[in-house]
């Protein structure tokens, strides 16, 4: 499922890069939010034969990570950046990818996959219902109030409300701070259109230098990052 | 979900927010909640926790996903989910019954 709002269009050229025999859809609205508590990209729900759900939505990958080229050149050209910019004082800030890496583990995720496929409910993966229920993510009134605001950020962005769209997106990020999804299609859109739109423009996701006055959301993917540890990212829920 | 008026149309309440409405009140999984008014949105809204967002400008409202129980999954039924792929084809979840299903959320951003 492609959580963008924006359209076929931009989800395309990943699914047809992937040549994926299993159905590709596209999720506009952020159903995957709503419905099964999706907070952050990629993340996985393990569903039975039966219609039960044996793990509830959590950080997981196919295998190793691999980016395409222009990502790899990206995430080097930025850790460069990153290490050229520490100070030698103090203690060294962990760089984006340590931070990213952290937490649940991108190798051995599918062998948990292939585990159950193989054990079925013998697994020692599968959770039973109520706990499932408990570690689905937390939902106190605000982010429903959050979810809310989403939609009709959504909603209005798409139909051409740019501004009323903002607002509640801001709105939506601050009942929900740790909705990474939430926070990434709304910065995504307006840094995609900030650097020109291109294949990775979407990953653009806070204001360019001396742009920082005409960034409209509270806070960027960098700003967000900068107050990150190692594991908190994508939470190791294994 | 969102609403032009303060209605509700059952059917449209099931597809988008999995919860049926029956004669015991609102349902969904092992979970019915009585229903006294179900006229009244604001009602069935605090009824189930879900957070009605007015917008001034369009006078558009959106309701939230319940927050009944405190955590996102009510139970451990996977619920209903209708979504298009990029032909604008309809597929359903529910279609995969019988087979184990991995559904994995990622975004081009």
């Amino acid at each position: 499922m492609s959580l963008e709002l924006s359209g076929p269009d931009v989800s395309r050229p990943f699914i047809e890069a992937a040549h994926p025999e299993h159905p590709s859809l596209l999720d506009p609205t952020h159903q995957m939010d709503a419905l099964f508590g999706v907070v952050n990209i990629p993340n996985v729900v393990w569903i039975d034969e039966s219609g039960t759900i044996v793990r509830p939505a959590e950080p997981g990958w196919p295998g190793p990570q691999q980016y395409p080229e222009a990502m790899r050149k990206r995430l080097a050209e930025r850790a460069r950046k990153e290490a050229e910019n520490a100070s030698d004082d103090g203690p060294k800030r962990p760089n984006l990818m340590q931070l990213l890496r952290g937490g649940q583990d991108r190798e051995t995720y599918p062998d948990a996959i292939r585990d159950w496929a193989h054990n079925g409910a013998a697994s020692r993966f599968v959770m039973t219902p109520d706990e499932v229920v408990a570690a689905s993510q937390p939902r106190p009134m605000d982010c429903s109030e959050a979810a809310a605001h989403f939609e009709l950020a959504n909603h209005l962005w798409r139909t051409g409300h740019r501004d009323a769209a903002i607002h509640h997106f801001n709105d939506c990020h601050r009942l929900q701070p740790d909705n990474w999804t939430y926070k990434r299609q709304a910065w995504s859109l307006v840094g995609n259109e900030r650097v020109g739109g291109g294949e990775l423009g979407r990953f653009n996701q806070g204001p360019l230098p001396g742009e920082e006055d005409d960034w409209p959301f509270a806070s960027s993917f960098d700003a967000e990052v900068a107050k990150l540890q190692p594991g908190e990212y994508y939470p190791n829920t294994m | 979900m969102i609403l032009e008026q303060l209605v509700i149309d059952p059917h449209r309440f099931e597809t988008e927010t999995g919860w049926t409405i029956k004669p015991e009140g609102a349902c969904k999984g092992d979970v019915c909640v009585p229903l006294p008014d179900r006229d009244d949105v604001s009602d069935i809204a605090g009824r189930l926790g879900m957070a009605l967002v007015h917008d001034d400008a369009t006078n558009l409202n959106a309701l939230g996903p319940e927050s009944l129980g405190g955590r996102a999954l009510l139970s451990a039924e996977a619920p209903e989910l209708v979504l298009n792929d990029i032909d604008g084809n309809s597929f359903r979840l529910s279609s995969l019954r019988g087979q184990k299903v991995v559904l994995v959320a990622w975004a081009p951003y």
